[in-house]
């Protein structure tokens, strides 16, 4: 954090300086633990297993927090009988289908008792075996603070250190936050990693409350926003799911599964959300008589993320691709996939400030000189349209912590930039100009969608006028035009239109929120007018948890929202998000749903049951809790379970993109060392923003690899000098940094040495400083839930001196993928292990044969 | 070399000035003396937000003759209280930088280097070819008949420094054209 948000970890300085202690877990010796009373050096993606013996330490040690953990999770709710635990079956949950690697949740569901009033079987006490309480604790019982050494290689004194500190640094008078970034989020079970940080969490009672929560530091300055307002394909705005052909075949099928009315909380209203999102894009065209247009959206068929898109580019599948802000192919893993990808475009179009490599690829790319790609032979036509800054126009920010904060324009464009505003309203102009006299049905929702922004004299359209769509507002009645100021005014009948319900509030009142800028130093540490954050301007989220269960706070220090008792409403310190007037008292009447459902203990009002979720029965693909796993080509064998990597990881076949042998199969010694990639603080990700600045270049001029004193001794690495890191993707070369910082780790009974490589540099002429990208040694090994790329724990080698050139490089690759036996299949095998039924005997499975026919170059 | 005199002694200066550490007038020259900061010759200050990291640090945007003189943290905000980071304090330079491509450059197939185009025919390019492009991989249906009303021939992958208004019309315009290959730098 101090080296990659160093501005806001002056908050954690703030907070040790008042007594904190902060302890910082990762595989590198940062400027992070230089400030920290703890570092705990951690074997890279191995975080479920410290997590999860985190959660048993505080379980048999009785430190969780029992009132909020009765109440306000979902620990006394029962699974169905049906329910199997990786505990029973080696390793995966009840419901494996092992052909796709998914699963069925039907045994993972609650057991329903017509008794309750929300039809929810439940036992109090959490002693029942089938609780949610007892499930867990069972699932968690193996990671013992020994197990968790020899997977994670932290030493036992030190797990104790860490698990003391946080149990006891949690309650009612202190709360623990948890901060992560990619180190998270980028492994095949990144979805989970965050989900064992929450069990955590809701386990020592610190959701909801101030001083708690988990943290997520993102990268961009609106990469919240980005998720917010999505252009990610499985989205909507506001977390609505994209369609699906065959399950959303109708406005009703997408309501009932998506939004079903019949649940308790918020998400019962989707249908007011959805609709006015159909309003809001195809205006006087929706109506009730054609679903609100809905017909005029179109359908996924399963995953459609930036890389499976990618592997549509080798079938010569996608014509056209739009790269805005954005450098694949230095930025995306498997950069040489992502730039021979980009060679079987029939045009694409690139938008930046600079011409970065994703825009020269063609000519100056490192397949030009590998000859694997000739200038001459590129079929693919570039266009290279300059963007305008965050200077040159007006627009929001979403940053890390839901504030949505505006900016003015301060100078207009030069040359030819515009803002993407610009781009794509004059975009759409020209598509609705050449379709306006169309009568092909495919070509209606075009017509239909509302699209008439004022735009000023250089031909920019109103951000505000977007703000205010985004915001929704009337489109009947005495208000009509008038913008709503909450989202509760969302109505499913049309009477209301708006692009992103969560945004509901931001523009009330006709006054832009995002633009309030109340000095500091002039209100309170909530600062509620400094910006606006969603929903409501609420600056914690499910702070009703922040009381008791008679709406007390929990205590004084802690206090945040309560109940007041004279006033008969919610009140506080900051926005309540719980309904004003509902009592803490209050119990959830038979034959209710939605927000009306909501008992006065169920603080987490966007959950179907109201409950945190220590025990998730839907929206996790790979498994209701969270389950170590070796990352992909991981050289240590699992020491928890027979199954060695998540058997739901997304797989993608293709000799660009093949793996190493894990374990102790044969070859995996040719890929021995763990690398991770990182950030340095002098340059933004794949570098299109740092590169190309004169003193950013100058303050970190090259690519390095940063080894460990021991892995220098034993790979005959000299300071300073050169070296190159291959994996079965590609090799690069970078200058030796030999530190103390990086360290060995000792893990299922080997030393595991750990590398680490900034991802900022790229081939190119254009930059002010290049150097060849660490992102072209990582495969594509995805997440089952969000479809992340796995970059903080992968399989290479490294070796004194610089890589060969030319077509030499390839010959290098190949010939390592061929004394490590790697083929396409290598890695692939979804069940690491077979159980014979009568002799309950473990036994690996055979041999994977018959190599499939494989997309890709 | 100017004439000796005890008056230049700086021992002097600083017991005749007050000046006790030595850091005030005794060493102030007259050329600091008439420094001034490049900020006092804006035309205008703008409240902006810093473009790399989450944090979403205040900055004071210095303008002069529609230009960006200066950038700094912009004290008044609660989350950075007026610093900025080693990349935040550089960003005069993303918007100044001597490599900033102005011009909208054009690769043609096969081609070996750069060519210029105005904005009107880039802009009536691109539009042809998304429509071609959105007709060659149109899809109305499934294998199993649902209905798809979709494109497969359009791709878009953008950074997570796009302003959420732009982000809400790139949505709003692919979709509607049917395109659903629509990703961000969030799935990054």
């Amino acid at each position: 954090m101090a080296e990659a948000h160093p501005v806001g970890f002056q908050w954690v300085a703030e907070a040790k300086a008042r007594g904190a202690k902060l302890v910082h877990v990762d595989p590198r010796f940062t400027r992070t633990s230089a400030m920290a009373d703890k570092h705990v050096h951690i074997r890279a993606g191995t975080d479920i297993a410290l997590l999860g013996g985190l959660i048993r330490h505080v379980i048999e040690n009785d430190m969780w927090f029992k009132e909020y953990v009765t109440h306000y999770t979902n620990a006394a709710h029962l699974v169905d009988e049906g329910y199997q635990d990786t505990e029973d079956l080696d390793g995966l949950f009840s419901g494996f289908d092992k052909d796709t690697g998914g699963y069925d949740n039907a045994t993972w569901q609650y057991e329903k008792d017509p008794y309750e009033a929300d039809g929810i079987a439940k036992d109090m006490t959490l002693q029942h075996p089938r609780s949610v309480f007892q499930i867990l604790r069972r699932h968690y019982s193996r990671y013992t603070p020994e197990m968790v050494g020899n997977v994670t290689g932290i030493k036992t004194e030190d797990f104790l250190e860490l698990a003391e500190l946080i149990g006891k640094n949690s309650g009612r008078e202190r709360t623990t936050v948890m901060a992560y970034a990619l180190g998270w989020t980028q492994h095949s079970m990144g979805s989970q990693f965050i989900r064992t940080a929450a069990i955590l969490q809701l386990l020592l009672g610190n959701m909801g409350r101030p001083g708690g929560g988990i943290m997520a530091l993102r990268g961009h300055a609106t990469i919240q926003g980005s998720s917010d307002i999505p252009t990610l394909f499985n989205l909507l705005p506001g977390y609505l799911p994209f369609p699906v052909a065959g399950k959303h075949d109708t406005l009703r099928d997408y309501l009932d599964d998506a939004v079903p009315k019949d649940q308790k909380g918020f998400w019962s209203n989707g249908d007011a959300y959805m609709v006015s999102l159909l309003k809001a894009w195809f205006g006087d065209d929706a109506t009730e008589e054609n679903d609100f247009g809905y017909q005029y959206l179109p359908r996924l068929t399963g995953a459609h993320g930036t890389y499976q898109t990618l592997m549509r580019m080798f079938d010569k599948s996608v014509d056209g691709y739009f790269v805005l802000g954005q450098n694949p192919a230095v930025g995306s893993a498997n950069g040489r996939m992502q730039r021979l990808g980009m060679s079987n475009l029939k045009w694409m179009v690139v938008r930046d400030f600079q011409l970065i490599e994703t825009a020269t690829w063609w000519k100056e790319g490192p397949e030009i000189a590998t000859g694997e790609l000739k200038t001459e032979d590129i079929a693919t036509e570039v266009f290279f349209m300059p963007a305008a800054n965050h200077t040159e126009k007006a627009g929001t920010f979403t940053q890390t912590q839901r504030l949505v904060q505006w900016r003015h324009q301060a100078i207009t464009p030069p040359g030819d930039a515009r803002s993407e505003l610009e781009f794509f309203y004059d975009l759409g102009v020209r598509l609705k100009e050449k379709l306006k006299d169309s009568t092909d049905p495919r070509d209606k929702p075009l017509q239909a969608m509302t699209w008439d922004y004022p735009v000023d004299e250089h031909g920019e359209p109103s951000a505000e006028a977007v703000l205010k769509e985004i915001n929704g507002y009337y489109t009947t009645g005495p208000n009509a035009g008038k913008p709503v100021d909450n989202f509760n005014q969302y109505k499913a009948d049309g009477s209301t239109a708006g692009g992103c319900w969560i945004y509901a509030g931001v523009y009330a009142g006709g006054i832009n929120h995002a633009a309030n800028r109340v000095p500091g130093k002039d209100q309170d540490e909530m600062a509620h007018q400094w910006a606006w954050a969603w929903p409501a301007n609420r600056r914690i989220l499910y702070n009703r948890a922040s009381a008791d269960l008679d709406g007390n706070p929990w205590s004084e220090r802690k206090k945040l929202v309560w109940w007041d008792e004279e006033q008969e409403v919610w009140t506080g310190k900051d926005v309540p998000d719980f309904p004003i007037k509902r009592p803490p008292s209050t119990k959830t009447a038979h034959d209710t749903h939605g927000p009306d459902a909501l008992a006065g203990d169920d603080p987490f009002i966007m959950q179907s049951d109201g409950k945190g979720w220590l025990f998730a029965p839907k929206g996790m693909n790979d498994g209701p809790m969270p389950t170590h796993f070796e990352p992909a080509e991981s050289p240590v064998t699992n020491p928890l379970y027979p199954q060695q990597e998540s058997p739901s990881r997304v797989l993608i076949t293709s000799r660009g993109n093949q793996l190493a042998p894990a374990g102790d199969q044969p070859g995996a010694e040719v890929f021995p060392h763990v690398f991770t990639t990182y950030r340095l603080t002098e340059h933004q990700t794949a570098g299109g923003m740092s590169r190309f600045l004169p003193y950013l270049s100058e303050l970190q001029p090259e690519m390095f690899v940063e080894v460990s004193q021991e892995l220098a001794a034993e790979a005959g690495l000299e300071p300073y000098g050169w070296a190159t890191i291959a994996s079965p993707r590609g090799a690069i070369e970078a200058k030796v940094l030999v530190t103390q910082r990086m360290q060995p780790v000792v893990a299922g009974g080997k030393t595991v040495h750990q590398i680490g490589m900034p991802f900022h540099f790229g081939v190119g002429n254009q930059a002010l400083v290049t150097g060849d990208s660490v992102n072209d040694l990582l495969g594509m090994t995805l997440d089952p839930n969000v479809y992340i790329q796995s970059a903080k724990a992968v399989a290479c080698t490294i070796m004194p001196g610089r890589r060969p050139r030319g077509p030499a490089l390839v010959k290098f690759v190949e010939d390592l993928r061929e004394q490590a036996g790697i083929t396409v299949l290598t890695g692939h095998r979804r069940l690491t292990f077979e159980r014979d039924a009568e002799t309950m005997e473990v036994s690996d499975p055979p041999t994977l044969t018959d190599p499939e026919p494989h997309t890709g170059e | 070399m100017a004439r000796f005199s005890v008056l230049g002694w700086p021992v002097f200066r600083q017991a005749k000035s007050k000046d006790k550490l030595g850091r005030g007038p005794a060493v102030e020259s007259p050329k600091y003396a008439n420094m001034r900061p490049r900020t006092e010759d804006a035309d205008k200050v703008v409240q902006s937000v810093c473009p790399y990291c989450a944090v979403g640090c205040g900055q004071r945007i210095y303008v002069k003759d529609d230009e960006v003189i200066h950038i700094e943290g912009d004290p008044d905000s609660p989350i950075s209280r007026g610093r900025l980071c080693p990349k935040g304090a550089a960003s005069e330079q993303l918007v100044n930088t001597p490599v900033r491509q102005k011009t909208i450059l054009y690769r043609r197939p096969y081609g070996t280097d750069w060519e210029e185009l105005d904005l009107e025919t880039a802009m009536e390019m691109i539009t042809e070819r998304f429509l071609e492009a959105r007709r060659n991989h149109w899809e109305d249906f499934d294998e199993h008949g649902s209905p798809v009303n979709r494109t497969m021939g359009i791709a878009s992958l953008g950074g997570a420094t796009i302003d959420n208004e732009e982000n809400y019309l790139i949505k709003k315009l692919f979709s509607a054209a049917g395109a659903v290959q629509i990703e961000n730098q969030a799935r990054i």
